[in-house]
Order: C-alpha cells, then structure tokens, then sequence
C-alpha cells in the first residue's frame, strides 16, 4: 500500500487501474471529475489497456456493456447531467446483468445550472437495479471502488459507488491506494460465464413478452437484495486484507445508548460523527448511523440500529419532489413493522453543494429533542 | 486543528496553494486536507480554498468558517466585506501587494505583506502567484517547514517549472519580514 496525498479522484482512479479493467470508456469534461482525465493520463503512459474516449456519456456507458458482454472487465465514471445522459443504458446494464463497475461523482442536476455536490444524479437511478455504495471518505471512495469490481462481478449485477462531488472528489487528503499485486490478491481475473463469443453465437437483453417480462425484473429485484451478504462479505475479506472495513450495509457509531439519532449518507457522516463526540463530551446521548448501501437497502439492520431509539433524523441530500425524501421514505418503510417505533423527522440539506457543517448537525440534534416529526428543508 | 483559509483569482492558483500545503504537511507527518471552493470557472472569478492541519485523522468534510489564518492572493479582494469573517484574531493575514503595510486596510495585528506579483513575474514569467506566497506565508507563520514545500512542488510541477517556482518561494521566503 502506497499512503499519499492527493486529490481523491486522483487515488481513485489509480485503485482503478490497479483493478486491471479490460475496457474504460469515459466522456472526460465537466460534470465529470479528474478520475477520468487521471485514467486517460494512465493510458497515454501505457499503464492501462483501453480507454475509450466517447462522444458522449451515454455512448460510455454503452461501450462498457458491449466490453462487458464480451467478457471484458468494464469501467466508466461520471457525474450529473453525465449519468441523467446514461439513464436509458443503466437500466438496460442492470437487465442485462452485466456487471460492470462505475464511479459517480455525486453532483446536483440542473436547472439550476450547478456543479455541486448532492445526491440528486445517483438517487435518480436508484431503481434501476444497480448496486448503489455511498462512501464518507475519500478512503472508503477508493477502497469501495475496488469492492465493487468484486461485487458486481460475484452478483452479476453493476455496481456504483457513490462518492459526494467536491466534498471527497476534489479534495485532497491522506490515502492509502493499494498496489496492483495487493489488488489482484484481493480481486479474483474475471471469468464471464456468460459473453458474446462468435464461435457459439447468442443473444444478451433480448425481447420479453408480456409473459416473461416481469420474471425477469423480479429476478434483478431479488438478487439486488440477495447481493447484501455479499456486500457484508466483501467488505470483511477486504479489512482482513487491507486492515480497514467500511461498515459492510449499514454503520452505527455511538448509537448503542443513544436517545438521538443522525442516519444519512455519504461525507456528512464524517461531520455527524464530530457533531456526536462533542455533544457525548457534554453528557447528550446522541448518535450516528450511517448508510452505506443504499441499494439494496438494508432494512434490517436499519430497524435493529434505531429500535428503540426517541427520535431519528434522517438527513440526506436529495429530494422526491412532489412526494417524499428518498432515505426518509425507505426508513419509515423500515421501521413500519415495530410495535413501537421512534419518531421520525426528515432534513433536506445540502443540494447543490450547500454546506452542511457539524455546527448544522448540533442544530439537527436541537431541533428533534421534541417528540413531533419534523419535514425541514435545511 | 489549524486552519488556513486562502482568497484568490481564478487562475492565481489558490487552490494548488492549499494543496501544496496539505500535502507538505502530510510528508511531516501531520494530518491534512485541501479543499477548493470556487465560483464560477474561469480566471479572474474570486476563489476560496482551504487547508486543514491537524494532530490526528480529519474526518469533517466542509468549508473552513474560522480560519486561524487568511492569505490574500490579490490584493483587490481586501476590500471585500467577508475577507476576514470568522478570522481568529491571533493568526497571520498576509496580502499579496506592491504596497506598504500601512496603506492596506485590514484589522489585524499580524499583518504581513509581500509583492508576490513582481517574484512571480520575475522567475516565473507570469503573474501565477500561489508558490511565492507560500514561501512568505511559512515565514510568517512557521507552520511547517521549507523543504517539504518544494518537495511538493517538485512532485506536482515538471523539473523546469518546479526550478522557477522554488525560486520564487526561496526568494518570497527571504523577503518577507
């Protein structure tokens, strides 16, 4: 393992390369982020066996299926407008089973025109079937972009992992990027048990009638939700190796005898868990949880993590306009089935890269040491 | 933790200034982070960047709001109502400026100055400012060292320019007083 001091796209995007992928294919301008301009960089320098520079994000994202369907172990990374471009081919990625393997770097969508972070792009695509990894750190950013190659590829299923736009992508801090050899200890060469091959010819995302159509869409829901052992095993055979895990599903931290609970996602974890070590210092029994994998959703351990817990204030930064805040929604679908359940507010913060620092946790913690739920555009 | 707010021009290079920093820090062992805050991208927008250093592990992600010290990349910004909101009243202020002290109106007691614009020019042929206030900034503040700074540099700037910029920063270093 080599520690340096880089901006995170940068070590993300050598974790990348040192995962060996047979095909890259990215649209390298803004939305998107260095990981891209760095992994162009790594294959001018003969260090990476393709990179496909595309016309357009959608024509990525279709470049890394055919790689995948072949056989290939296939990469792409974007952001934003970026992968609201590749919708249509995410949800055929997830349908087809390919398990291919993308970073985002989470950025609002317009209009506004804005290229701050929030979880609006990926939660976008939430239904798709993918996989979707949100990291708190750039270290859990690169760490994860490794654990989801492994991921996708035993689940058949793609894989994104979330890292928040700015906050972790464009920051530079301390990081530990394992080495190509350490790598291939811990990633397996991918051997497709299904590919295009012209010498026993088939057909991949083929026609379904009314008659098979939604099998097919429930088998991807199940396995999406059969792949949370694997997410949990990944992570664990990853930390016995590297000596660092990321809390597998779903994470609390300080929640054991806590009153007052902060669930979100991504690098507000981070200041939520300052927010907690000061306010545990003045006696507040206060706690975090952090979702890791947004999907599958962890319902269980989500419901074991807040039972009986007085209030939880789910924060997060993306918005079902005309209904509901996503995490909220699935939380309260979570807790639903306890007799006695907390109470439940819900804090939108943070679109378009409004900052969110632990002095607006302290402010979060005020606001639900009442018993009435809250819905507060913060 | 300390922590190291910079103001500058699209294209002056304040962000690399609090990376460099950062990443002088870490090769002493030190904890750090950079993070850029800017507008609209292209040169001559107002940029802010920030540079945290700490003893152990910094786990908060977000935009420094009392900065132990403020360096001022361009000397037109002073006048603006935030250049020092927050600001720790005991750090250093240093502004990028041909003028004397006393004509550069800030409230703060550890006011330094440099004419960064005249070093760059001079070794590097373009007013690109970030690596000589570096130098005057680690004078005044002694926050980490010389030498890992223009280790940095030489990591992150082709041998020629890495040449120019460490004079720039020797050269700022010796200036400032």
């Amino acid at each position: 393992m080599v520690r340096k001091t880089v901006e995170s796209s940068i070590a993300i995007a050598e974790a990348v390369k040192n995962c060996e992928p047979d095909v890259v294919a990215c649209y390298p301008i803004t939305p998107s982020t260095h990981i891209a301009e760095t992994l162009a960089k790594f294959y001018a320098d003969g260090e990476l066996k393709s990179y496909i520079t595309t016309e357009s994000e959608f024509a990525s994202i279709s470049c890394i299926c055919g790689a995948s369907a072949a056989g290939g172990r296939a990469f792409s990374t974007t952001s934003s407008q970026g992968l609201a471009l590749m919708h249509e081919v995410v949800y055929a990625a997830a349908g087809m089973r390919l398990p291919i393997a993308m970073v985002v770097g989470n950025r609002a969508l317009s209009a506004p025109l804005n290229i701050w972070c929030d979880h609006q792009d990926s939660v976008a695509e939430r239904d798709s079937g993918w996989i979707q990894l949100y990291c708190e750190s750039a270290q859990e950013g690169v760490d994860t972009a490794i654990q989801a190659f492994k991921i996708a590829e035993s689940t058949m299923l793609p894989a994104m992992t979330c890292i928040d736009g700015f906050y972790l992508t464009h920051t530079v801090e301390p990081i530990d990027v394992p080495t190509m050899e350490e790598v291939r200890r811990f990633l397996p060469k991918y051997e497709a048990k299904v590919k295009l091959d012209p010498e026993n010819p088939l057909s991949i995302g083929e026609y379904a009638l009314p008659d098979t159509y939604q099998s097919f869409r429930e088998d991807v829901h199940k396995d999406n939700l059969a792949a949370k052992g694997k997410i949990v095993e990944v992570d664990k055979e990853f930390e016995q190796m590297f000596g660092r895990g990321h809390g597998g599903l779903a994470q609390g931290y300080g929640h054991e005898d806590a009153d007052y609970i902060f669930i979100g996602m991504g690098s507000v974890i981070g200041n939520a868990k300052e927010a907690v070590d000061e306010l545990r210092a003045r006696g507040k029994k206060v706690g975090v949880v952090k979702i890791r994998s947004f999907r599958p959703f962890p319902e269980e351990e989500v419901r074991k993590l807040l039972e009986g817990k007085k209030h939880v204030a789910v924060f997060e930064k993306s918005y079902s306009l005309g209904s509901f805040a996503p995490v909220y929604a699935d939380v309260i679908n979570s807790l639903y089935p306890l007799r006695k359940r907390p109470v439940v507010s819900s804090f939108i913060g943070g679109l378009g890269g409004k900052d969110v620092p632990v002095k607006s946790i302290h402010e979060i913690f005020k606001m639900i040491r009442k018993r009435e739920p809250l819905k507060v555009w913060f | 933790m300390i922590e190291i707010k910079f103001w500058g021009r699209g294209g002056q290079g304040a962000v690399t200034a609090a990376e460099l920093l950062a990443v002088a820090a870490s090769m002493g062992g030190k904890y750090s982070q950079a993070f850029p805050f800017f507008g609209v991208e292209r040169r001559g927008a107002p940029v802010k960047s920030f540079c945290m250093i700490d003893d152990k592990p910094i786990r908060v992600h977000q935009q420094v709001y009392n900065p132990d010290h403020v360096v001022i990349l361009d000397a037109s910004l002073v006048g603006r109502p935030d250049i020092l909101e927050g600001f720790k009243k005991n750090g250093v202020v240093l502004v990028n400026t041909s003028k004397p002290k006393s004509q550069i109106k800030l409230r703060a007691k550890n006011l330094f100055v440099v004419d960064a614009t005249g070093i760059a020019l001079k070794y590097i042929g373009r007013p690109i400012v970030n690596t000589a206030m570096l130098g005057a900034f680690i004078k005044a503040t002694n926050i980490v060292p010389l030498e890992p700074v223009k280790e940095a540099i030489k990591e992150r700037f082709p041998a020629p320019l890495a040449e120019k910029n460490i004079k720039a920063i020797e050269d700022c270093y010796n200036e400032t007083k």
